[in-house]
């Protein structure tokens, strides 16, 4: 086992060890290896002078750049917002018809208001405000709590039935156990006749209905069943429906009841935001019809 | 060129190729070389105490939410969502102040991540209705048609092991989470309380996790607990266990923007 030994047709120096004939070249660290080497001490030894690096007992060493991301993203965030503050000022200070009036700020609106909606919203009332089964349309004329800009912002800030403790609240009670499952068939038959929805029931089918209906339901829904903005209660007799108008939604609703629930937005979204969202909802609004 | 640099190398090369042949003492180096590397790793830990920031208002993750966990985890949630907001100004702008290591205080494991399929969920608490979250969960593309996120239909008829919390809640504690007695010995009680509003253990659910805890019925059905009441609790709590973040962020801010707001 002779170290010194060379292979004749390489040149190098064996490593000495020998398996049946075969020997292993002990050829020396390619000199690319070396530059990476130099490369990376010298580029650690400047990162430790500037950067962050050497942890203390208590603290670490904080190089002479000062580097702290915590600082610096605090720093490009406030700036982000100072960018924004001129014209979302605007938009928090302008009622939404202003704004809706002034180019400058529609365009804002325009730019700003699909990643907002989008990434807030449309989770629940589509891309395009649309709404879905549950989840009621925004760009429709049909409002449980009012659709002028005011009601908007305020439904926008506290929610419905959410943790807020200005919250909206509505409950749609479940008659499950106060009518019999045939009388709510019979509520239900009538409240489609309302909206004049296709039912083939008796004249006397729907007296009774009528009956019930103001026994049990006008005093949220109202006598001619047209709602009530303020208390959340929907119109029954437009076409427009949250969870569904067929036979089984209606006589499922009365059933179990209903209690829709949307976050309150004025911890996530500030007073500009909200704004911003409520005439973005204008321009949803025109593009929808 | 770099010759200099090769020598400056020989005697370590020489000192090696020594050691290599020495069974003994190649064991030992190894051992050495690998004790440098334990040290690193654990020496911040005896200071973690300072490193870490303080949340006195820091609450525990209830039994339920604890299950919702097990089954985010079971599920693999975390292979398409990431839990950490990361200190860069676009994930600050978008998703809110970015994550502290206080709020992960009690994250066994920790569910960071880096892969994002799926969006961050580390603010997801309140965001959204529950009603949604079990629709989303039961069909994704129900509710937002682009996603690619697969179904947990089965979830909604999963009934939730409610049995096994105790001594998962006694493994926590091992690990450091400061559950009580009584909040292991009801474990599953408090589990089952905190999906049913109106039963008795409901108010066992106020007493040892506090008056904020949400107690509904997460997957929108009376009755038993599933597996989407634990997951839907769960979702509802992330990001809301302590306020700290939120209050570090109105700290950083200067007046001006503030003012702007």
């Amino acid at each position: 086992m002779s170290v010194k030994e060379r292979d004749p047709l390489t040149g190098h120096q064996t490593t000495g060890h020998e398996w049946n004939g075969i020997t292993e070249l002990n050829t020396p660290v390619p000199t690319a290896i070396w530059w990476f080497i130099l490369v990376s001490h010298v580029y650690a030894v400047i990162a430790w002078i500037l950067l962050p690096a050497w942890p203390g007992i208590n603290d670490y060493t904080k190089g002479i750049l000062g580097v702290d991301q915590r600082a610096q993203v605090e720093r490009q965030v406030t700036d982000l917002r100072q960018s924004r503050a001129e014209w979302r000022g605007r938009i928090a200070a302008l009622p939404v018809a202003e704004i809706r009036a002034d180019p400058d700020l529609a365009g804002m609106v325009a730019e700003a208001g699909p990643a907002l909606f989008g990434d807030n919203c449309a989770a629940c009332h589509g891309i395009s405000g649309r709404g879905g089964p549950g989840y009621p349309s925004l760009v429709d004329d049909a409002w449980l709590w009012g659709g002028d800009p005011e009601a908007v912002m305020e439904t926008l800030r506290v929610g419905i039935n959410s943790d807020h403790p200005d919250t909206r609240y509505a409950e749609m009670l479940a008659f499950d156990g106060l009518l019999s499952r045939d009388e709510i068939r019979i509520v239900a038959d009538y409240v489609q006749s309302l909206s004049g929805l296709d039912t083939a029931a008796a004249p006397d089918r729907l007296a009774e209905g009528e009956e019930m209906f103001l026994d049990n339901c006008s005093s949220c829904h109202g006598e001619d069943a047209t709602g009530n903005i303020d208390l959340g209660a929907p119109n029954l007799t437009d076409d427009h429906w949250i969870y569904g108008g067929d036979d089984k939604a209606i006589f499922t609703t009365i059933l179990n009841g209903r209690q829709g629930w949307m976050p309150a937005w004025e911890d996530r979204l500030d007073t500009a935001d909200r704004k911003l969202l409520t005439a973005y909802l204008e321009q949803l609004k025109e593009a929808a019809q | 060129m770099i010759g200099w640099l090769k020598k400056l190398y020989y005697p370590i090369q020489a000192g090696h190729y020594r050691l290599e042949k020495h069974s003994i003492g190649l064991t030992i180096g190894i051992i050495c070389a690998a004790m440098i590397g334990g040290f690193v790793e654990i020496a911040p830990l005896f200071t973690i105490d300072e490193t870490v920031e303080d949340a006195p208002d820091m609450r525990l993750y209830t039994p339920l939410e604890q299950a919702g966990r097990d089954i985010y985890v079971r599920e693999g949630c975390y292979a398409c969502h990431s839990q950490m907001i990361r200190t860069l100004a676009d994930e600050v702008d978008r998703y809110g102040p970015y994550s502290l290591a206080v709020e992960s205080k009690y994250d066994h494991p920790m569910l960071w991540g880096s892969k994002r399929t799926g969006p961050d969920l580390a603010r997801l608490g309140g965001k959204y209705s529950d009603d949604w979250h079990v629709a989303h969960l039961i069909d994704p593309r129900a509710v937002v048609p682009e996603s690619v996120m697969p179904h947990y239909a089965f979830l909604a008829d999963a009934p939730l092991d409610t049995a096994s919390l105790p001594a998962r809640l006694t493994a926590l504690r091992r690990v450091g989470v400061p559950y009580s007695d009584a909040m292991i010995a009801n474990a599953d009680r408090d589990a089952a309380g905190q999906a049913q509003p109106d039963s008795d253990g409901a108010d066992g659910v106020f007493d040892r996790y506090g008056d904020a805890t949400q107690v509904r019925r997460f997957d929108g059905k009376a009755g038993r607990v599933t597996e989407m009441d634990a997951l839907v609790a769960y979702l509802q709590i992330l990001g809301k266990l302590t306020d700290a973040a939120h209050q570090m962020e109105t700290a950083g801010m200067t007046p001006e923007t503030e003012a702007a707001q």
